[in-house]
């Protein structure tokens, strides 16, 4: 028995099983169910170690070679694995609530795997090629075949498979500066080629038009599902290119230009939203500055940066998980995602939009809340690193917040004599009340993240250590 | 080989002239088959046949399923005619022209950073690269867009065909393209969905 038959091949079996389930709870329940379990075995099975399980005797061996390649789960990755599926639980729990469960679940599922393998392939840059075949996956998640597709996921397909190509050559321009350092010609090349892939991939300014359209265009819920696992894994991937080149990681021009990079995606998606009219748009630009803070953290000393970029991650899951079923909800009764059609819900459907203020307010580092630990320890790195740069981020910040004080007048602009009522069906509701408990409890007691996030570090070789 | 990877140059570039510049469907397919088999050529120059035909086989099965799914659907309709902007064939023979020489300036740079790619398959990957960002640019339609795409597609696989021989990356670049092809298939039948049921 091997970790990539348990947790790539296994699932993803499971997954195309999946499709013939058309039942709204069984698929929620089975998928949730699955993905919860998968997360708990990688967390806690020991990987290329013999355990006893009563009368047997096991060892998981972490690799199994594919057409002269390995695929590779190191005993390290186990958490970071545990949270990608765990995340995905989430989604699949929440799925039946959000009505999406028949296109998420068995779709999800398949992406997820296919981003595990891009975590796990050997050598590490044919990542790019599974990160291409789940965006390829995603197209039919997000598009019905009975409705014209929009711009925004014609868009999504061509930015995201323009990525790959560039990534691929990146690699190879990568290991012939290894093999000759002083050519800075073909230094400054590869790092060009790889930051162009990484600005598709990561839908960086100004290659991110497709998200607030696919926002307009398409179930929030299952956009949420994608502006999580995306980014998250390429993040990884990308951090896996500093890991792997010395030459790349102590270039002090990639740390400037990690953090301008950063800093614009802050700026920018922070001051977008708070101009923008309408929900799901504001959720868009959002995510587009949370991606921004993890560059920017990956722009930071590694030792530093790394467990930043880890601490933002679960804040990032649960927020957008909230946010986007809260929108789904609100989308369901409302005409448009536009303020003046979703003025005074609040007093109609009062968790939905309680659970997008919050996970707003969580996104713009609000106090107390899941997204602010992390947005705290940046700011505080950063400032010691730039003030100028510290002074941006609190402008990006700023925005971010402005942009949930907007969403809360106009969710609580009601006529005076309204009456409030529950307008969420009890599984909404419950959903939606467990996510934002998790959001208020993970901003009060960030420190329940470190028994996972602690050793995450290690999974990079030389990062983080 | 080399004469041959010469024919094959101008074989993709009239095929992807051909792509910007033909209006009815069953030509894109006709010249995306043919691409097909000017990139087989320049990717054997590279690698041996049996490897280097992996590439044409998807990519014909890749074409089979795009003209398949198309030819199923309703006759060209408004919005397929109106999504080529801009419209004039004289206007985009004279962007792919401009492609071509810039092309022709990249291709002794990129040559010299591709060790032994060679003239050829330096120009006729570039040249697809080219000519499938161009289609890109002047076209939302969602057949175009795929075999705009395909078009990028080909021109790195047979450029990154000279430093990557791995059997893994072959498979996978194969199923990505009919995967791509895929996806162009069910977003053309998604986009003609409306206009079916109105004729219904």
């Amino acid at each position: 028995m091997n970790a990539p038959t348990i947790w790539i091949i296994a699932p993803a079996i499971i997954a195309i099983l999946l499709f013939v389930i058309r039942n709204q709870r069984a698929l929620s329940i089975i998928g949730g169910g699955i993905t919860a379990l998968l997360a708990i075995t990688v967390q806690f099975v020991p990987i290329d170690e013999a355990f006893r399980l009563g009368a047997l005797s096991i060892k998981v061996d972490s690799s199994m070679a594919v057409f002269g390649r390995v695929l590779q789960i190191k005993p390290t990755e186990g958490t970071l694995l545990a949270i990608l599926y765990g995340a995905t639980a989430l989604w699949f729990f929440a799925a039946e609530a959000s009505g999406t469960a028949p296109r998420i679940v068995p779709f999800g599922l398949l992406i997820t795997t296919f981003m595990v393998a891009s975590i796990a392939v050997e050598p590490f840059l044919y990542a790019a090629l599974f990160i291409e075949l789940a965006v390829l996956l995603s197209v039919p998640l997000l598009t019905s075949i009975n409705k014209p597709p929009g711009r925004g996921v014609v868009r999504f397909l061509i930015y995201q498979t323009l990525a790959m190509p560039f990534i691929l050559f990146s690699g190879w321009l990568l290991s012939g500066v290894e093999a000759s350092p002083g050519d800075i010609a073909l230094a400054a090349q590869s790092a060009s080629v790889l930051g162009m892939g990484f600005a598709f991939l990561l839908a960086i300014f100004p290659f991110y038009n497709w998200i607030p359209m696919l926002m307009e265009e398409t179930s929030p819920f299952i956009v949420g599902f994608l502006l999580w696992i995306l980014p998250t894994v390429t993040l990884i991937f990308g951090a896996g290119f500093l890991d792997r080149y010395s030459w790349l990681r102590s270039s002090p021009q990639l740390a400037t230009t990690l953090q301008y990079a950063g800093l614009l995606m802050v700026v920018t998606g922070g001051l977008w939203a708070a101009t923008q009219r309408h929900l799901g748009r504001i959720m868009a630009y959002s995510s587009i500055a949370e991606t921004g803070f993890s560059i920017l953290a990956l722009s930071l000393n590694p030792r530093l940066g790394i467990p930043i970029l880890f601490l933002l991650i679960p804040a990032r899951a649960l927020g957008l998980a909230v946010w986007s079923l809260s929108l789904n909800v609100i989308k369901d009764h409302a005409e448009t995602l536009r303020f003046n059609a979703v003025r005074g819900l609040l007093r109609t459907y009062p968790l939905a939009s309680a659970g997008l203020i919050l996970a707003s307010l969580s996104t713009g580092a609000f106090p107390l809340l899941a997204g602010f630990p992390a947005r705290l320890a940046l700011w505080e790195n950063l400032s010691r690193v730039s003030l100028t740069s510290a002074f941006w981020l609190g402008i990006g910040i700023i925005g971010l917040l402005i942009s949930s004080f907007r969403t809360m007048a106009v969710l609580s602009m009601a006529d005076e004599y309204e009456s409030w009522e529950l307008g969420e069906d009890w599984l909404q509701g419950i959903m939606l009340g467990l996510g934002m408990t998790g959001l208020v409890i993970l901003g009060i007691f960030p420190q329940f993240l470190q028994y996972f996030l602690a050793d995450l570090p290690t999974m990079f070789e030389h990062l983080g250590r | 080989m080399s004469t041959l990877a010469w024919i094959a140059v101008i074989i993709v570039t009239v095929t992807s002239v051909g792509l910007l510049l033909a209006r009815d469907w069953r030509w894109l397919i006709i010249f995306l088959s043919a691409q097909y088999f000017g990139m087989l050529i320049l990717t054997m120059v590279h690698w041996p046949l049996g490897m280097a035909s992996v590439k044409v086989v998807a990519g014909w099965m890749s074409a089979a399923i795009l003209g398949m799914t198309r030819s199923g659907l309703p006759r060209e309709n408004k919005v397929e005619r109106q999504s080529v902007l801009p419209r004039g064939r004289l206007f985009r023979l004279f962007a792919a022209g401009i492609v071509m020489l810039v092309v022709a300036t990249a291709t002794p740079r990129v040559d010299a950073v591709m060790a032994d790619a060679g003239f050829a398959v330096t120009t006729g990957s570039l040249l697809l690269v080219g000519m499938g960002l161009l289609h890109l640019g002047v076209t939302d339609h969602v057949l175009r867009v795929t075999i705009g795409l395909m078009t990028i597609l080909s021109g790195f696989e047979i450029l990154y065909a000279t430093v990557e021989g791995s059997v893994l990356v072959a498979a996978l670049l194969a199923v990505i393209n009919l995967g791509l092809a895929l996806v162009g298939s069910y977003l053309l039948i998604a986009s003609n969905s409306q206009v079916e049921e109105a004729s219904v």
